[in-house]
């Protein structure tokens, strides 16, 4: 029997085992959520903004390590969607986003809603699709599905034309494809695996640095394994956390610009760096020619272009995480002895000094404006026990969100990472929610972060994922006013947000509810207030609007020369600065 | 350091675009670029020409692997091979200028492959120096118009397959 090309894609959905789709209609593809609309095991979840379901799609893969899927119209719907694609494509997030294409015979002509989708998508997926015939539809989308999930994991566009859409063909999905040109390395060269071992064994002052890898390939058992048996500290990157327990006495909590000081202290002074499923980003980095000076470097990663890329390595291992760390750990299990621990204690001595000399730090007046750091940690400590997933923004309070949020456990954490892109954390809450319908997700936003996807509260009010969203409002664009503080002569350009909406009135009008905490002592009742509530809730906290995030190395700094506080004479440029800004500087906290 | 890369890629639409968006998006430099169906027409053959330090190198053979459509890559420079590129070269000749082209394009071993009262147009195949040579030498004649193809080259040893694997597998 012959299926139309909208019935195929379905039904690939199906085979693929997909349960949820992030989606919003238009005239090209209104085949395709004709045939969704009367059958029941794919549940769509129809967002506001195309670039909302492309996040969603993004917290559904990173909390379920499954392909999160999108479906979005041409043209507009397509170019909406490409900032989720360069986010995913930077995070190696498995995404597959399925666009709507005009029919072959209009393509090139600049037909209503028409955009070069393969054009627009190319630099920013991992392979990208147009089906020319409905024949190649189920092979496509299997294609599709495989590239998106194996090897380093990214998004994939799939460019369906509507006459493909409605055109017919025989439905057969095949069990398993190959491509000729893509074959991802997944064992380990032994030979190097066992050089590893042997630095590992020789090493005094070793790192763990580990990334996002860590989760993608499922390796935190692998890597608590390593580290304890070894004795080695892990230091995690922002992508990373949660891949290794953030309450571990081994865990040196996130690393890089924001990162604790001693990790970063760590790094400088190790004399092996073990990076895994990690890309020497510029924000861990620092300035490359120094960075990790005195130390050999192992680079464990599925991606040989990561290898080498930004650093030089001494032993290279191209291959899957887990694989390569299950290995190691075998080589390693069997020549263990008791001495490696004697061969540390100095390193750790020098680790716990450091850790003591420049804590993670704040000064919470009970009395005064909430401290951002505070409203984290007493938003920590309120939900740990319920083992939340955790969703944030872009800016500062995703820095204090990863110094204070102490995950124990892998894809709890949602973060736009390499792309730093504001908006991201509340749909991908949402993305994961519709995953873990009873599940706690948390979104830690900034002001100026979300307001650029709140139409999606619309989407969570309607579909009922019960998202609670608290806002760390500072009325500015906080990490750029901090940047402007250090190294602008606190000269705020455009910076200060002179309107923010009142957030609470803002979800209740979309049928959400709404909470705001003033004074320290109301945060905790608010936040188990929040819990409460079956419902999304935006949680608004006003917050020390000057409150900047520290430590900090400065943009292309070395990793051991960190800014720890704020320098003395900035309190008093502050203070002039407040006065251009606006008159209503006094009475913005209340909103 | 300049390097010829061979890299054999699927013969599909698109194809020659992400090659050449990886080079403009990673910012590395392409000097010289050659595609052409190879010997499997389910396959073309590019010649890409390049510069950069080993470590950009490395990079470039690294990106150009991880492109799917990208089946294998070959650094010639790791081994020896022949390089040979083609010009077309269209000269300006005045009547006293017309034996003096021919004897150019005779050293050269070149030959006249269109002519016109004003004008020759000469095709010269070589390597970079020689095609570098002949238009030196012509080029007080007066050169009109320049086509050179880019350049081609081959590993001296047989070290790829001359047939490609199967497109794709499809497997129930």
């Amino acid at each position: 029997m012959k299926l139309t090309g909208a019935e195929i894609f379905v039904e690939s959905l199906k085979r693929e085992g997909v349960k949820t789709i992030f989606a919003l209609p238009g005239g090209v593809v209104l085949k395709i959520f004709d045939v969704l609309h009367q059958q029941k095991d794919v549940e769509v979840i129809l967002t506001r903004h195309e670039q909302g379901a492309g996040h969603m799609a993004e917290g559904y893969a990173k909390a379920t390590g499954k392909a999160g899927v999108a479906l979005v119209t041409s043209g507009p719907g397509m170019s909406n969607v490409v900032t989720a694609l360069v986010d995913a494509y930077m995070d190696s997030v498995p995404l597959v986003c399925f666009s709507g294409q005009v029919s072959t015979s209009l393509i090139g002509n600049d037909a209503f809603q028409e955009a070069d989708n393969i054009g627009l998508s190319r630099p920013c997926t991992k392979y990208n699709f147009l089906v020319k015939d409905v024949n190649d539809l189920a092979v496509t989308i299997k294609e599709a599905f495989y590239i998106a999930t194996t090897g380093r994991p990214g998004p994939v566009l799939v460019d369906i034309p509507k006459d493909v859409s409605m055109g017919k063909a025989d439905f057969k999905y095949p069990g398993s494809v190959s491509i000729r040109g893509y074959n991802p390395t997944y064992e380990g060269n032994k030979w190097q695996i066992k050089q590893a071992a042997e630095a590992i064994m020789k090493s005094r002052k070793p790192v763990l640095y580990v990334g996002g890898g860590v989760i993608f390939s499922g390796a935190s058992e692998e890597l608590i394994e390593l580290a304890e048996m070894m004795n080695i500290p892990v230091d995690m990157t922002l992508m990373a956390l949660g891949a290794f327990p953030g309450e571990h006495p081994l865990s040196m909590g996130m690393m890089g610009m924001h990162g604790t000081y001693w990790s970063n202290m760590a790094v400088h002074y190790s004399d092996l760096v073990i990076a895994v499923g990690a890309r020497f980003d510029d924000r861990v980095t620092g300035k490359v020619a120094e960075f990790c000076p005195h130390a050999k470097v192992i680079h464990i990663d599925i991606d040989p272009t990561s290898i080498r890329k930004n650093v030089n390595v001494d032993i290279p291992i191209v291959g899957d995480c887990k694989r390569v760390l299950q290995e190691l750990n075998q080589i390693l299990r069997a020549t263990v002895n008791g001495e490696h621990k004697e061969l540390r204690k100095p390193w750790w001595d020098q680790i716990n000094e450091w850790k003591q000399a420049h804590p993670l730090t704040y000064e919470q007046d009970p009395n005064g404006p909430i401290k951002p750091q505070h409203l984290i940690k007493r938003l920590f400590e309120l939900t740990k026990d319920r083992d939340p997933i955790v969703s944030t923004d872009v800016g500062q309070h995703q820095m204090w969100a990863a110094q204070y949020f102490k995950l124990a456990k892998p894809r709890r954490w949602l973060t736009s990472g390499g792309l730093g892109t504001m908006g991201f954390g509340f749909p991908a809450a949402m993305g994961a929610q519709a995953a873990f319908r009873d599940r706690l997700v948390l979104c830690i936003a900034g002001d100026g972060s979300v307001q650029m996807n709140t139409q999606e509260l619309a989407t969570a009010v309607v579909h009922k994922l019960p998202v609670k969203v608290v806002i760390v409002s500072n009325r500015f664009h906080g990490m750029v006013r901090q940047w402007q503080d250090l190294f602008y002569e606190g000269r705020y350009a455009s910076s200060y947000l002179d309107v923010v909406p009142d957030f609470v009135k803002l979800a209740e009008a979309y049928g959400a509810v709404g909470l705001r905490a003033t004074k320290v002592s109301e945060i905790d009742d608010v936040i188990r207030e929040a819990l409460a509530v079956n419902k999304p809730v935006f949680v608004d906290v006003p917050v020390d609007q000057y409150e900047n995030c520290y430590p900090m190395i400065p943009a292309g700094g070395c990793n051991h020369e960190m800014i720890l506080a704020d320098p003395p004479e900035l309190k008093k440029k502050q203070a002039a600065s407040a006065k251009v800004v606006g008159e209503d500087k006094d009475t913005v906290l209340t909103a | 350091m300049e390097h010829i890369i061979s890299v054999l890629v699927e013969n599909k639409f698109g194809v020659l675009s992400r090659v050449a968006g990886l080079f403009s998006g990673r910012g590395f430099n392409i000097e010289s670029l050659s595609v052409a169906p190879s010997l499997d027409p389910s396959t073309s053959m590019m010649t890409i020409v390049t510069s950069g330090e080993d470590r950009i190198i490395e990079q470039i053979v690294k990106q150009l692997n991880k492109l799917i459509d990208v089946i294998k890559v070959v650094d010639l420079n790791e081994s020896e091979f022949v390089e040979r590129e083609t010009a077309l070269i269209k000269v300006h000749t005045k009547p006293e200028d017309r034996a003096e082209a021919l004897r150019i394009a005779d050293i050269f071993r070149a030959s006249v492959i269109d002519s016109t009262p004003t004008t020759y147009t000469i095709e010269v195949t070589g390597d970079i120096n020689k095609i570098e040579a002949i238009i030196n030498l012509l080029q007080p004649l007066g050169i009109k118009e320049l086509v050179r193809t880019g350049r081609v080259a081959i590993a001296r040893e047989p070290i790829r397959p001359a047939v490609a694997q199967p497109k794709r597998v499809v497997k129930d």
